[in-house]
């Protein structure tokens, strides 16, 4: 579904990337592992068209999207929630879930907002609330659910555990795994390497630019050099 | 009493001017967070074409008071917004990936440019609409007899600027323009074409100070090609008095502005007409950048 060849990114002068060469099969929930620094966040971005690419290509569905728009990237069905969620802080949540439609040209249908209010009830009592005063829960329950309002086929998730209580963190994997049941394809970045595994289909390991490993999820939940350096034991 | 209301109208309808000129500098500024400096001379631009289209072509004689003005505020509005999207294409789409500093240069390029080209096309001496363009009447108010156009530009301002509103906090392009002040990266995420919104904004903020500039024209009467440096400071700094980036604070500001220049002219010394605004201009800008709206309102464009 989705293909990187020797994907090259490059900030200014200095390469961030080096060339990386992925592929996400659909239905898949792949993740993408390193340490910070690694490249992950360049790589979701340079996916989502909010990086230039330098050389190697992009590819989904068989279409080059390395020279697309950010809006056409969503469009094709692509939906990316960033690292840090970067809600629209002083406007209100359901602000925040119509801009998550936007390519869908005002014609929101009740059944995406339906599936977000099912997926997170939190969200429908707070409709009305700014989005910069929800918990940091919440805020990424509102980050999720704006990202699926554009219906996507395939969700980039840039570190959705990031600063959340251990019995939060399990929540949002556990939607995470329902959302990729119901149909979407997921490319999983994360620093809790353990969780991730054990969700993931299959797993890719990046170290500062380089793609260094890849395999199933479970062998990598086994792989020595993985234990040592992700898994902290 | 009557002197107080004189100047009570008086620094609305202009307040209601500096406010559409400030419009267009705080949206640019959400967006793009790049001062227009050459905002000002969209501005005389505005006041220059209503020339020619009001004096030179005579419409209001042509095709009658209402005909002949309404065809000239939505053509002077849509040549000025033309111009601003121009400016935009040429003086800043090309160095949005550059350095900031290439930007202002760029605008204070472009502000000296439009000045001179003003300048070549109408000439230095300044020109002056007829006062009989408009009927001469005067409506009361408050037992006070009031210019018709005073009112005039004032509803006008007011409509222009309620519209404006509604359009940003209610439509999706609306939502569009205020997601992308907020964060562009996040907005593009979204699959909002930040570049059309940009595009967009050049063309509102330009055709709201075009319209300005044919008020002006029309209430005061005398126009010179480089009045746009006053009207652009002053309402430069309404926007400032709201919060720059702040579209409801550039309107508040503006009549805020308007007011407090009447006023100080009246009850002070009209000397310090220009004064008060610019001691007003440092005060904020010493004592309360963000501008005077409190600060969650400020951030919301
Ligand atoms: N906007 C930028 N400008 C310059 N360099 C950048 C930029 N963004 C990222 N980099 C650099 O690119 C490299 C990869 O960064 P990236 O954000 O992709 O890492 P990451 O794997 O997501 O790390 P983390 O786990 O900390 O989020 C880093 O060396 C970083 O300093
Ligand atoms: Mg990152």
């Amino acid at each position: 579904m989705l293909e990187l060849k020797d994907l090259k990114v490059a900030y200014g002068g200095v390469e961030a990337l080096h060339g990386i060469t992925l592929s996400v099969k659909e239905g898949e929930i792949v993740t993408i592992l390193g340490a910070n620094g690694a490249g992950k966040s360049t790589t979701l971005m340079a996916v989502s068209g909010l990086v230039p690419v330098k050389s190697g290509e992009i590819c989904f569905q068989g279409e080059r999207l390395d020279r697309l728009k950010s809006h056409a990237v969503v469009e094709k069905g692509i939906t990316q929630v960033p690292e840090g969620r970067r809600l629209f802080g002083s406007m209100t949540v359901m602000e925040n879930l119509k801009l998550g439609a936007f390519t869908r040209k005002g014609a929101i249908g009740p059944q995406y907002l339906d599936r977000v209010f099912s997926l997170f009830p939190r969200l429908e009592e707070r409709g009305h609330q700014m989005a910069g005063t929800l918990s940091g829960g919440e805020q990424q329950m509102l980050a999720i659910g704006r990202a699926l309002m554009s219906d996507p086929k395939l969700l980039l998730l840039d570190e959705p555990s990031l600063g959340l209580a251990p019995l939060l963190v399990k929540s949002i994997f556990e939607t995470i795994k329902s959302i990729n049941e119901s149909g979407v394809t997921i490319v999983l970045v994360e620093q809790n390497a353990r969780a991730a595994l054990k969700l993931a289909d299959r797993g890719y390991v990046l170290d500062v630019g380089y793609l260094v490993l890849e395999d199933s999820a479970k062998n990598l939940l086994n792989n020595p050099q993985v234990k040592d350096a992700y898994l902290g034991a | 009493m009557d002197f107080f209301i004189q100047q009570l109208t008086n620094g609305l309808t202009v307040g209601g001017i500096y406010a559409l000129i400030a419009l267009g500098y705080t949206m640019v500024y959400g967006v793009m967070k790049l001062i227009n400096f050459a905002h000002g001379e969209l501005f005389t631009l505005g006041a220059y074409i209503g020339f020619t289209l009001l004096v030179t072509f005579n419409f209001t004689g042509l095709f009658g008071t209402v005909i002949g003005l309404g065809f000239s505020v939505i053509l002077v509005s849509c040549l000025v917004a033309v111009a601003g999207h121009l400016l935009e294409r040429v003086a800043y789409r090309p160095l949005r990936h550059s350095d900031r500093l290439a930007a202002v240069v760029s605008a204070l390029g472009a502000s000296i440019f439009l000045q001179n080209a003003i300048m070549l096309k109408w000439g230095a001496q300044r020109l002056a609409y007829k006062p009989n363009i408009l009927p001469n009447v005067s409506v009361n108010i408050f037992g006070q007899p009031m210019p018709f156009i005073r009112i005039l530009v004032f509803l006008v301002a007011v409509f222009v600027m309620f519209g404006l509103y509604i359009f940003i906090n209610r439509t999706r392009t609306g939502m569009a323009i205020r997601a992308a002040a907020i964060d562009q990266g996040a907005a593009k995420l979204m699959g909002i074409d930040v570049s059309r919104v940009i595009a967009l904004v050049f063309i509102i903020g330009p055709a709201l100070g075009g319209l300005a500039g044919l008020m002006a024209g029309l209430l005061y009467g005398p126009i010179n090609f480089n009045m746009g440096q006053i009207y652009g400071l002053k309402a430069f700094t309404a926007a400032i008095i709201g919060g720059i980036g702040n579209i409801q604070g550039a309107m508040v500001g503006g009549l805020l502005l308007g007011l407090l220049e009447s006023m100080g002219a009246a009850y002070i010394s009209v000397a310090w007409k220009d004064g008060i605004t610019f001691m007003v201009l440092i005060v904020i800008l010493v004592f309360r950048p963000t501008g005077l709206l409190p600060e969650r309102v400020a951030e919301k464009l």
